[in-house]
């Protein structure tokens, strides 16, 4: 743990062990998710995900080739063919089958059976079947043979198609996927740069009132946003924003607001007196000042807090059920969507777990390229 | 017009307008209002000097103002009224407060509220703390506390669906789906368990997913506190023979309070409003509704706005402690 004299500590294989369950824990749950968007319903109801990666058993139907198909060979009439390329699984194998319902593992893969009317029949574990009968068969449809066999894991990507493209009404993302975007570019970009400015005149201008206004961003970074939504509903609709894109971005951009500032002007208030002085003796006006200067300065905190305004737009519900969705639903977004699927479809895991990890997808990639940004604008962000 | 498109064009014009607005407000003060040439150069220089701070502040502090100060008031007066059709509202005192105190749904929601108000703070910042001090030392504790940070990035709607198939319940005599159900049953369990309908318990169910999420915000905080210890005082305590535990909490502990109360705090604020996820999971059936789920539910479903209102400054009554100590601290910090 604490080898810093260089003597291995005794716990250092409890720790490593310790680590990797914790990190065990907090992933499974989303790999369940993950695993199960790649599996056909049937598959999801039938066992746990976490029997997808090993080999099934499972009982199978499956129909022989008609009596149509049969052929004669000297004086019997046979049907051979395979159970397994009719039907389009691959790679399974049969451990034992039967000829009845009642009965389906009367006999072990490779031995000889019989019908109920009198055809004899052989099935080895690859699914090969021949069925020989002394007098000519008849009958529209194929005989049934029962089986349990090892099926190989299968995974499919058709959920994802159904959700992204084929989908019909609420099983389909791709308008609420945009939607989502809609929102949230403007009501990332939209804060960060009314911050930007307002952060460099807390910093770096002389004016009275700042340090109340400086007070009055700290006391408003904890202020609920559920207060706001009457009042600015109301408001919303008195002035005739209503419901809609606009309305969403301008209470995105306020209720980010204090945030923006807090941890902007932090960042500035950091930046060296010297540049900043230098620049106004050269005559440059402060709007050079902060374009020139202070904006490439401080892009590692403008990156912090919009990565922050990003995953909390992208992620957020209420604000959008508020501010945007209207009652004709052509403006909803992901998270609503699928909380709208728990209600209505909380039994297709299939749609469910696809639709989640489509929703989840842009979030992750932009947590993962640019975790060092989010880790310091949390640092910096966390009122001390 | 395509969706894409419509998208597209509305980002432009969002952005292009707010872009337009410092780039030809600053134009409009150096060259016409004060321009800085003529007999009043100097003059209209510190004139412009003086606006200026205002024109960058003022887009900020007007949404400031719109979207966060006035709701406040606007709320405490709405929650003063009631709406007697269409526009017309009327003053009824405490009416609306006395109605809320009178359901028993709401302090369901207030007992529900205290509750995680207690375990997800302390339980996500123990978490933390252990993963923080564990992944300290070894060489692959940043991809281990990257996995743990993960579900920081995922939505609470998100994290709703990954737990509720881990909740999921089948028939007994199906393959059970939901993890949980299937260790229960394979540890010796009977019935599988609708947990998310087992009345005061389920409220822990719902309180895992949040501790799920703010362990990895506790943790890195944390880490980079437990970093910030100098070596010395470590050292210092190996040489006097103190063993792990001993450092860890006798030497450690004690130089990283200031930040756990932070990440307590901060939890502690987020907890307050949560709200997504008891929407999305339970909808405050079975005895799980909470603050934010039951103000949501009057306005929204009930349209009884006063009530509404009642209940928002309810929520904002309980974050008031944390917004006068904050204030406080940073007005400390910058003198």
């Amino acid at each position: 743990m604490d080898n810093i004299a260089g003597s291995k500590s005794s716990l250092t294989w409890a720790v490593h062990i310790s680590v990797a369950l914790l990190v065990l824990l907090w992933i499974f749950p989303t790999v369940g998710l993950l695993v199960s968007s790649f599996r056909t319903a049937d598959q999801i109801s039938a066992s746990g995900w976490w029997n997808s990666m090993f080999p099934a058993e499972q009982n199978l139907v499956i129909r022989a080739k008609a009596p149509e198909a049969q052929l004669r060979e000297g004086d019997l009439w046979v049907i051979e063919g395979n159970l397994f390329e009719q039907e389009g699984i691959e790679d399974a194998s049969i451990s034992s089958w039967g000829t009845s319902s009642k009965d389906i593992s009367a006999y072990a893969a490779g031995e000889e059976g019989s019908f109920r009317s009198g055809e004899s029949v052989t099935l080895d574990a690859l699914g090969n079947y021949r069925i020989t009968s002394p007098e000519e068969m008849s009958g529209k449809r194929g005989k049934r043979l029962f089986m349990t066999a090892q099926t190989p894991p299968d995974f499919t990507t058709e959920n994802y198609g159904t959700v992204l493209f084929s989908g019909s009404g609420q099983d389909n993302m791709a308008s609420a996927f945009f939607n989502t975007f809609t929102v949230t570019i403007p009501a990332t970009i939209i804060p960060v740069l009314v911050a930007a400015f307002a952060a460099y005149a807390l910093a770096w201008m002389d004016f009275p009132g700042r340090a109340l206004l400086i007070a009055a961003v700290v006391a408003l970074l904890v202020v609920p946003l559920q207060l706001a939504l009457i009042p600015l509903l109301k408001l919303h609709l008195d002035i005739g924003i209503g419901k809609g894109y606009l309305g969403v971005w301008l209470a995105h951009t306020g209720f980010g607001m204090p945030l923006a500032i807090y941890l902007l002007r932090n960042y500035m208030v950091g930046l060296p007196r010297d540049i900043i002085e230098n620049a106004r003796v050269d005559g440059a006006t402060e709007f050079q000042i902060f374009t020139k200067i202070i904006l490439p300065l401080s892009f590692p905190a403008l990156a912090s807090f919009a990565i922050f305004q990003f995953l909390w737009t992208w992620n957020d519900l209420l604000v959008a059920k508020v501010f945007l969705i209207d009652s004709t639903g052509q403006t909803t977004v992901m998270t609503n969507q699928i909380v709208e699927l728990l209600g209505t479809r909380g039994g297709n895991w299939e749609i469910l777990a696809t639709a989640g990890f489509i929703s989840m997808a842009v979030p992750l990639i932009v947590f993962f390229s640019m975790q060092r940004y989010l880790v310091r604008g949390l640092l910096a962000g966390s009122v001390k | 017009m395509h969706p894409a498109l419509q998208g597209l064009l509305t980002i432009i014009v969002g952005v292009g307008g707010c872009v337009g607005y410092f780039y030809f407000s600053n134009l409009v003060l150096d060259k016409v209002l004060f321009p800085a040439r003529g007999p009043n150069a100097g003059r209209n220089i510190n004139r412009a000097n003086m606006i200026r701070p205002w024109l960058f502040l003022f887009p900020a502090v007007f949404v400031l103002g719109l979207y966060l100060a006035y709701p406040v008031v606007e709320t405490l007066r709405l929650s003063l009224t009631e709406r007697v059709g269409g526009d017309e509202y009327v003053f009824v005192g405490l009416d609306n407060y006395n109605q809320m105190l009178s359901e028993p749904k709401f302090w369901e929601a207030l007992r529900n509220n205290m509750l995680w108000l207690i375990v997800v703070p302390a339980a996500s910042t123990a978490a933390g703390l252990l993963v923080a001090q564990l992944t300290d030392r070894i060489a692959w504790g940043t991809a281990a506390k990257s996995l743990i940070f993960m579900p920081m990035a995922i939505s609470l709607v998100g994290a709703g669906v990954i737990w509720k198939l881990v909740y999921e319940a089948r028939p007994i005599d199906q393959e059970q789906i939901g993890v949980l159900n299937a260790l229960y049953i394979y540890f010796g369990g009977t019935d599988p368990q609708q947990w998310l309908t087992i009345p005061f318990w389920n409220n822990f169910f719902l309180m895992a997913i949040m501790i799920w999420v703010q362990t990895g915000f506790a943790m890195v905080i944390l880490s980079a506190a437990l970093r910030g210890i100098p070596e010395e005082t470590i050292e210092a305590a190996i040489i006097d023979g103190a063993g792990p535990f001993q450092i860890f909490f006798k030497i450690k502990m004690p130089q990283i309070i200031p930040t756990i109360v932070v990440v307590w705090t901060t939890i502690t604020l987020t907890v307050l409003k949560v709200f997504d996820i008891v929407f999305a999971m339970t909808n405050g059936q079975w005895e799980t509704q909470v603050m934010a789920n039951y103000m949501y539910d009057k306005l929204f479903r009930a349209n009884d706005w006063g009530v509404g209102s009642a209940a928002a400054i309810a929520i904002m009554l309980l974050v008031t402690p944390i917004l006068v100590w904050n204030v406080y601290n940073a007005r400390k910090e910058m003198r």
